[in-house]
């Protein structure tokens, strides 16, 4: 008889394996279907999004004052239009939903074609007819910053991200050139034909740009990381150029500085002191310090965006880390990377997670999902955020940025005329900053393709949107 | 005002079975049948809802008052067999009959809902293989030669295994089934009962070192011969079962740890040289890259489990059908999408409640034969429910077994019922052994305080070892 209760023990034993197996499966299937749910829903073998849209119109996308940005609007023979009552001037951040998905379109859309109203509601629109009401999305784009960014780009090329450094929400982007999404199926062929201007990107999230000089924002960075103590007693006697065996790096139009500081080199933008400061720094450190600010990796935001690529380690050539440590070369950045890198400064250091969706409601309003601000870390410390702080806002009072002094607020920023050919006339006009520099509210990252000088160019239109925001 | 029903018996079709899985657990507080009733009586009633409701939802959704007629054919057939059974077999285990109802009446559910051709056709298989299936108790409790025919049982599984591998047809690759005066066969689903007689009494007596060899021999031309076939989740279930049941009959943990370790040694030699097998691990890592070819049916599983929700998308609402196979070998993602995931969840449960009381019955009783056998069809049917919906949900690689009681197909269902009807054969020999050792106990002790049943069977031993 005790063999027999033996058994039992070993029968007790393969009970519980298998009812822990079973539970392990069960918890893994919830979790798995739960997670996974939105990315499954959009994905273009799964044919449960057309049951979804033949249920539901279609929600209405909102700016943050309920404007409205895309609406589908049902005439009497139940034929649907998406209409965007502003045309051109969301083209890129809204995008479109024909011919592909595009923009919010594209990355709400799991949203847009869920139907969370009422089933008093759903009831009444069976009875009457026509399809579910969908549910909407309230975004965090701003109208009027949006309309003082797209008409300060004018015709130029380029790219402008405004955004709230304390909150990571995107205020306004603009992409040029621009398209009318409500016209989208009859140009289509066109803008596809139109391989030079690549109408359909996103400029401010897909646009790869070189830095120029607002990449010694960086190369400061890790020359405090280095010398922490001792920055301040930098010092570099400027003639124009930095000549190191073949390499010669030149000044902006070849200006001489004369004798300089490590803040008049970063207010002056003086490439040849900053080419001198990058020989001094350690590469590998270098090289840590671009995987903190998420170079060449993935960027914590739900949109389409492209990867920003710098590259500096051990075996980068001397040649190479001259033309890094001042934004040129093989260097390339995105807009929307250079904002959050900026945003990180302004909210001592901590980067907050760039989002373009605050929340989705129902037909009635009730809110489905809320989106909060969401903190991604430290790119920096607090310290090292303050300094950079500093350097920037010598860049507005004694620097290249001066057309934005004296407006009632201190701004800091930086400048960058990005060279992106042999011909030296030719650069990309950059800034990005953030204002006011105590309290930093907003933050502004602007780049106009082939206008020359970032002072001469991008400034002023940082000014004006910084005093639609600040001084209405 | 059909929208309403329909919204509103979505979240009434779950509460019904996660109470009636509720019930499933909660019978084991008692050990005694008698105490027991009241929960069975519920349950006869919570199935009788959810069947109900579901159809009333199939009704409103397609229109077609012909459905109505069909579910008073299943709900007949389902009542019938609950009262028949009780009344043919007092002493049975209504537990056991409420779950197989239960799940037959889900299998309906969703086989009318994808294909009603194949529901009709499932339905008389049922109702044949019911009605062969009440047999059962009766003639495992009288026939006792069923211990003596070990070599039989190895000759008629092989034989059987051995013509659909020389003869069989084709099916997805595999060859599982062969045809008899119109009628298809899948012999592996009825091999698995006689495997399982065959083992259990090969090695109720004796377990010396020599008959573990020569089983193994045997069990290893079984699962061979279904290598062959390219029908890799029999195989692994036959293996599996094997394993276990020589665990629990030498009682040696040694023999698991051996078999694991083949295991995992005849898997990795699988990966290498078959091509099929490294197709569907491939698809089971990431399907998302293969989703054209080999990644197609996972994928298509994982997203209707997914779109349904908690309490998903409602019968007729879905797209089930878009799982190549759906009826077959992903009948559990259709009803996770169309029922919902906590239903197919309650689903999962009643499963491990059949499985629970299954164990609870072998450990129970003292024949050894006996025991095995309970033991040996306990794990077949968990096992091959764990393949099926862990290979639908990704949680392990697909293997293209059935969901028992549920998908569609004739051997298959058969098949189970037969394992669930011996099982209750089983159930009333232990309480016939009961009975008697209760008489003699009785004797011994009048006064002693009435204790669980479990209590009872431990001091009972203790007694009996002194």
């Amino acid at each position: 008889m005790k063999i027999r209760k033996k058994t039992s023990r070993q029968i007790h034993f393969v009970t519980v394996i298998f009812v822990a197996l079973f539970l392990g499966m069960m918890g893994y299937t919830c979790h798995y279907a739960v997670t996974h749910q939105q990315e499954m829903i959009n994905n273009s073998y799964n044919s449960r999004q057309e049951i979804l849209i033949s249920q539901n119109t279609r929600g209405t996308i909102y700016a943050n004052d309920k404007q409205v940005l895309a609406q589908t609007v049902t005439d009497e023979q139940g034929n649907e239009t998406r209409e965007y009552p502003f045309a051109q001037m969301f083209s890129h951040v809204v995008g479109y939903a024909s011919n592909g998905k595009f923009g919010i379109e594209a990355s709400s859309n799991y949203y847009l074609i869920q139907s969370n109203a009422k089933l008093s509601d759903k009831v009444a629109s069976e009875v009457s007819g026509v399809k579910y009401p969908g549910d909407d999305v309230i975004t965090t784009l701003d109208v009027r910053l949006q309309e003082v960014a797209y008409q300060s780009l004018g015709v130029y090329k380029g790219a402008i991200i405004v955004s709230e450094p304390s909150t990571g929400k995107i205020l306004a982007m603009v992409s040029k050139p621009d398209f009318d999404p409500n016209q989208i199926e009859q140009i289509w062929n066109e803008l596809l034909a139109d391989k030079e201007s690549s109408v359909l990107l996103n400029r401010a999230t897909q646009g790869l740009y070189p830095p120029g000089s607002t990449f010694k924002i960086i190369t400061s960075l890790e020359y405090i990381r280095e010398n922490p103590d001792t920055y301040q007693t930098y010092f570099y006697q400027c003639n124009g150029k930095f000549v190191l065996g073949e390499d010669v790096i030149n000044c902006y139009h070849g200006t001489v500085h004369g004798g300089e500081d490590f803040t008049k080199s970063f207010a002056k933008s003086c490439n040849a002191s900053f080419a001198n400061i990058g020989m001094s720094l350690n590469r590998n450190k270098f090289h840590d310090t671009l995987s903190d600010l998420l170079f060449n990796e993935e960027l914590p935001v739900s949109f389409a965006y492209s990867q920003s690529n710098v590259m500096v380690d051990e075996s980068t050539s001397d040649s190479d880390v001259m033309q890094a440590s001042i934004g040129q070369g093989t260097d390339q950045i995105t807009p929307l990377h250079l904002n959050m890198i900026t945003n990180a400064i302004a909210n001592d250091g901590v980067l907050m997670k760039p989002y373009l969706v605050d929340q989705v409601v129902n037909y009635n309003g009730n809110v489905v999902k809320q989106f909060s601000p969401d903190s991604y870390g430290a790119l920096m410390s607090e310290t090292e955020a303050e300094a950079l702080t500093q350097l920037m806002t010598e860049v507005v009072e004694n620097g290249t940025a001066t057309k934005l002094k004296g407006q009632g607020y201190t701004a800091a920023g930086k400048t960058g005329s990005a060279e992106y050919n042999s011909v030296k006339t030719d650069s990309h006009a950059w800034f990005t900053g953030f204002a006011p520099a105590e309290d930093p509210q907003i933050c502004v990252t602007i780049i106009i393709e082939g206008a020359g000088s970032g002072g001469d160019y991008a400034v002023p239109i940082a000014k004006r949107i910084f005093n639609a925001y600040l001084n209405p | 005002m059909e929208l309403y029903i329909t919204e509103i018996s979505k979240y009434l079709i779950t509460l019904l079975l996660a109470l009636y899985t509720l019930e499933c657990f909660l019978v084991f507080r008692h050990s005694d049948e008698e105490k027991r009733s009241g929960t069975y009586t519920r349950q006869n009633l919570l199935m009788f809802f959810v069947h109900f409701s579901c159809f009333l939802v199939i009704c409103f959704e397609t229109g077609e008052v012909e459905y109505l007629f069909f579910y008073i054919f299943q709900q007949i057939l389902l009542f019938a067999t609950v009262m028949l059974f009780h009344m043919i077999y007092p002493k049975g285990n209504r537990l056991i009959v409420n779950n197989m109802c239960m799940l037959l009446s889900i299998g309906f559910v969703i086989l009318t809902r994808l294909s009603y051709e194949k529901a009709i056709k499932q339905f008389f298989i049922v109702t044949a293989s019911i009605a062969i299936g009440m047999l059962i108790p009766f003639f495992i409790h009288k026939l006792k030669f069923l211990k003596n025919l070990t070599w039989i049982y190895a000759l008629i599984g092989i034989a059987a295994l051995g013509i659909v591998l020389i003869l069989g047809s084709v099916t997805n690759g595999s060859k599982i089934s062969y045809s008899i005066g119109g009628i298809t066969f899948q012999p592996s689903e009825f091999v698995k009962i006689i495997f399982v007689f065959f083992v259990a009494s090969a090695l109720y007596e004796s377990t010396d070192i020599l008959r573990i060899a020569l089983t193994a021999i045997i069990a290893g031309i079984h699962v061979l011969i279904l290598v062959a076939s390219k029908d890799l989740g029999s195989a692994l279930i036959f293996f599996i079962v094997y394993v276990f049941m020589v665990f629990i009959a030498t009682r040696n943990v040694g023999y698991l740890l051996l078999g694991g370790a083949g295991g995992c040694a005849a898997a990795v030699l699988a990966y290498q040289f078959f091509s099929h097998v490294q197709v569907r691990v491939q698809a089971w890592r990431d399907p998302w890259s293969c989703i054209d070819d080999a990644g197609y049916q996972i994928t298509q599983s994982l997203f209707a489990i997914s779109s349904g929700g908690w309490f998903g998308l409602g019968l007729f609402r879905g797209n089930p059908t878009a799982i190549p196979y759906v009826e077959d070998d992903f009948v559990f993602s259709a009803v996770a999408e169309e029922l919902g995931i906590a239903f197919a969840m309650c689903l999962l449960l009643i499963c491990v409640s059949c499985f629970v009381m299954f164990m609870n019955i072998s450990l129970k009783l003292k024949d050894r034969f006996y025991q095995l056998i309970a033991f040996g069809l306990g794990v077949t049917y968990i096992f091959q429910v764990f393949l099926t919906v862990g290979g639908g949900t990704k949680f392990i690689p697909m293997t293209g077994v059935t969901l028992p009681l549920i998908s569609y197909g004739g051997s298959s269902v058969l098949t189970t019922l037969i394992m669930f009807f011996v099982i209750e054969g089983l159930y009333i020999i232990q309480q016939d052994e009961g009975a008697k050792r209760g008489r003699r106990k009785k004797k011994k002790s009048e006064t002693r305080r009435r204790a669980s049943r479990e209590e009872e069977t431990e001091i009972e031993d203790t007694e009996e070892d002194e």
